[in-house]
C-alpha cells in the first residue's frame, strides 16, 4: 500500500491528499522563467566560451545561442537580468515563507547514505512529491549554490576593475574564468539527471506546472 | 597568444556575409522589425534565423543601452584598476586587431600628426616629438579581449585627463572620439577619459610602440575592454554627440567596462 494511499485510509478528510498543492505559484513561476534564463545564458555563454576556449574543445555551433560573439554577448548580457531578478524573487520567497527549511533541511548523513544506495539499486522513492528525499535536498541545495558561484563568478569577470576585489577572492581574472566554467559544468550535469527524472517521474512534471 | 583569431580579428566570413544582407534589406522591412523589436515579441517568433539573427539583436540592443547606463553608474572614477610588477608583463605581448598582423598600417613619424579638434580651445596639430615632451606617466596593467582572454602590459605615455587639460578641452563634453589610421575608432564616456589610469600610451615596455602595438599613438584604458583601446590614433574630438565606433557599431556593448 502506498504512502498516499494509506494516508486515505487513516484520514478521510485528507481524501484529497493527491491534490496537495506540491508547489505554490511563486515556485512554479520562477520556475519555469529560471529554466528559460539558464538556456539563454548557457546557449550564450557557450558561444562566448569559443571566442577563447579554455580546454581542447569548442562547443558546437548548432547548440550555441548568439550566432556569433557580439549576438552571444547581447544575449547573455540581457538574459543575465532575468536569471538575477528571478532569483532574487525566488530566494526571498523561499527564505520567507519558510520553504527552504522546510524542504532542503535537515540533511542528515544517514538518510544520505540510505538514500543514496537505494538510488544506486533503482529504488529511490518520488512517491510523495512534497517530500524530498535526502539526495534530491544535496542536488537542490548544490545546484542553487552553483547558481551563487555563477552570479558571482560572472559578475567578476564582467567587471574586474570596479569589483577587483571579487574578482581576487575568485583568485584573479584567470582563474575566475575557470570558477564560472565549472559552475556552469555543474549546473548542466544537474540538469541532464533533473530533465531524465522528470520525464521517468511525469507526476514531477505535472506538479511543477499545474501545481499538484 | 594563439587564441586571438576568431574575433576581433581577420576578415571573417560571417561579417561580409551580415554586412552585405543588412545592404540587400529593403529599409521599410528594417524599420517593421526595429517597431516590434522586443523580447515579447520575440517570444512568439520561431525559427532559428529570427533567434540567431538581426531581429534579435536589434532587439538585444536596447538592453545593450540599458547595459550603458547600468556601467556608467557602476563606473567609480577612484576605483583604479588592479597593477601588477614587470615579471607579470606577458611576454610576447599579442599583437591584435580585425586585420593581420602584416596589415597594421606603418606611420611615417615625420609626416604624422595628431589632430585635435571639437569643444578644445588649441586645435593645433601634434607632432611625434611634440607628444614625446608631455610629462610622461607608467602603467603594468591588464588588458582584457572582449573574448575573454587577457595579457598583461606596460605602458608609458601622457595622462588623458593631463593631455585634455593642456589642449584646453572642455570636459563637461560628453564624449571623447577618436579616429585611427586604418579607419578604427572608438567614441568614450569624459568620465573614463579623466580616470587617472587612462593614457595616451606612446611607449611599450619603455620602448617606443612598435608597429604591432599602436605606433605612435595608442590610447590605453584599462578600465575598458581591449578593443576600446584604440591604436594608431590620428585625431581626438572632444564633442556631445556619440559617434559610435568599429566594433560598437556591429553590436558589441558601448560601454564596455570593466
Amino acid at each position: 500500500m502506498s504512502i498516499e494511499a494509506a494516508a486515505t485510509t487513516l484520514a478521510p478528510a485528507k481524501a484529497t491528499a493527491p491534490e496537495r498543492l506540491v508547489h505554490p505559484l511563486w515556485v512554479r513561476v520562477t520556475h519555469w522563467i529560471n529554466a528559460l534564463a539558464v538556456l539563454m545564458m548557457i546557449g550564450s555563454g557557450w558561444q562566448i566560451y569559443d571566442a577563447s576556449p579554455l580546454f581542447d574543445f569548442t562547443f558546437p555551433r548548432q547548440i550555441a545561442l548568439g550566432n556569433w560573439l557580439a549576438g552571444a554577448l547581447l544575449w547573455h548580457f540581457a538574459a543575465m537580468w532575468l536569471l538575477v531578478v528571478n532569483g532574487v524573487v525566488y530566494f526571498t520567497f523561499g527564505i520567507l515563507t519558510g520553504r527552504f527549511r522546510a524542504r532542503f533541511f535537515p540533511i542528515r548523513p544517514r538518510d544520505l547514505a540510505r538514500d543514496f544506495l537505494a538510488a544506486l539499486r533503482g529504488k529511490l522513492s518520488h512517491e510523495d512529491l512534497t517530500v524530498y528525499n535526502a539526495i534530491q535536498k544535496l542536488l537542490y541545495l548544490g545546484v542553487l549554490l552553483a547558481g551563487i558561484v555563477i552570479v558571482l563568478s560572472g559578475l567578476s569577470i564582467w567587471k574586474p576593475v570596479q569589483f577587483w576585489w571579487l574578482t581576487a577572492f575568485f583568485g584573479g581574472y584567470n582563474t575566475a574564468r575557470y570558477v564560472h566554467f565549472a559552475a556552469m559544468s555543474s549546473i548542466v550535469a544537474f540538469l541532464a539527471v533533473h530533465v531524465v527524472l522528470a520525464f521517468i517521474v511525469p507526476k514531477s512534471l505535472r506538479a511543477m506546472i499545474l501545481g499538484r | 597568444m594563439r587564441r586571438r583569431r576568431k574575433h576581433p580579428s581577420g576578415v571573417d566570413p560571417d561579417l561580409l556575409i551580415r554586412d552585405a544582407a543588412k545592404l540587400l534589406r529593403p529599409p521599410s522591412r528594417r524599420l517593421f522589425l526595429r517597431g516590434i523589436a522586443s523580447v515579447g515579441a520575440l517570444a512568439t517568433l520561431t525559427g532559428c534565423d529570427i533567434i540567431d539573427g538581426d531581429t534579435s539583436e536589434n532587439a538585444l540592443r536596447v538592453i545593450s543601452r540599458f547595459n550603458d547606463w547600468v556601467q556608467a553608474r557602476l563606473f567609480n572614477p577612484h576605483t583604479l584598476a588592479p597593477t601588477y610588477s614587470e615579471s607579470d608583463v606577458t611576454r610576447p605581448f599579442p599583437f591584435n586587431g580585425f586585420y593581420d598582423e602584416d596589415e597594421a598600417p606603418v606611420i611615417d613619424g615625420d609626416k604624422y600628426r595628431f589632430e585635435v579638434g571639437g569643444l578644445v580651445d588649441n586645435k593645433k596639430p601634434w607632432t611625434v616629438a611634440d607628444l614625446y615632451k608631455l610629462p610622461e606617466v607608467s602603467q603594468i596593467t591588464r588588458m582584457v579581449c572582449v573574448e575573454g582572454w587577457s595579457v598583461i602590459g606596460s605602458w608609458q605615455g601622457v595622462r588623458l585627463s593631463d593631455f585634455l587639460k593642456i589642449v584646453g578641452a572642455d570636459t563637461t563634453a560628453k564624449y571623447v572620439w577618436f579616429q585611427c589610421a586604418e579607419g578604427y575608432s572608438n567614441t568614450i564616456d569624459m568620465p573614463t577619459a579623466l580616470h587617472p589610469q587612462t593614457q595616451m600610451a606612446l611607449k611599450f615596455d619603455h620602448k617606443v610602440l612598435p608597429t604591432i602595438y599602436g605606433y605612435p599613438l595608442r590610447i590605453r584604458i584599462p578600465t575598458k575592454l581591449g578593443f576600446k583601446n584604440p591604436k594608431y590614433v590620428t585625431a581626438m574630438w572632444v564633442q556631445n554627440n556619440d559617434a559610435g565606433g568599429y566594433w560598437e557599431n556591429q553590436g558589441y556593448n558601448w560601454f564596455s567596462g570593466l
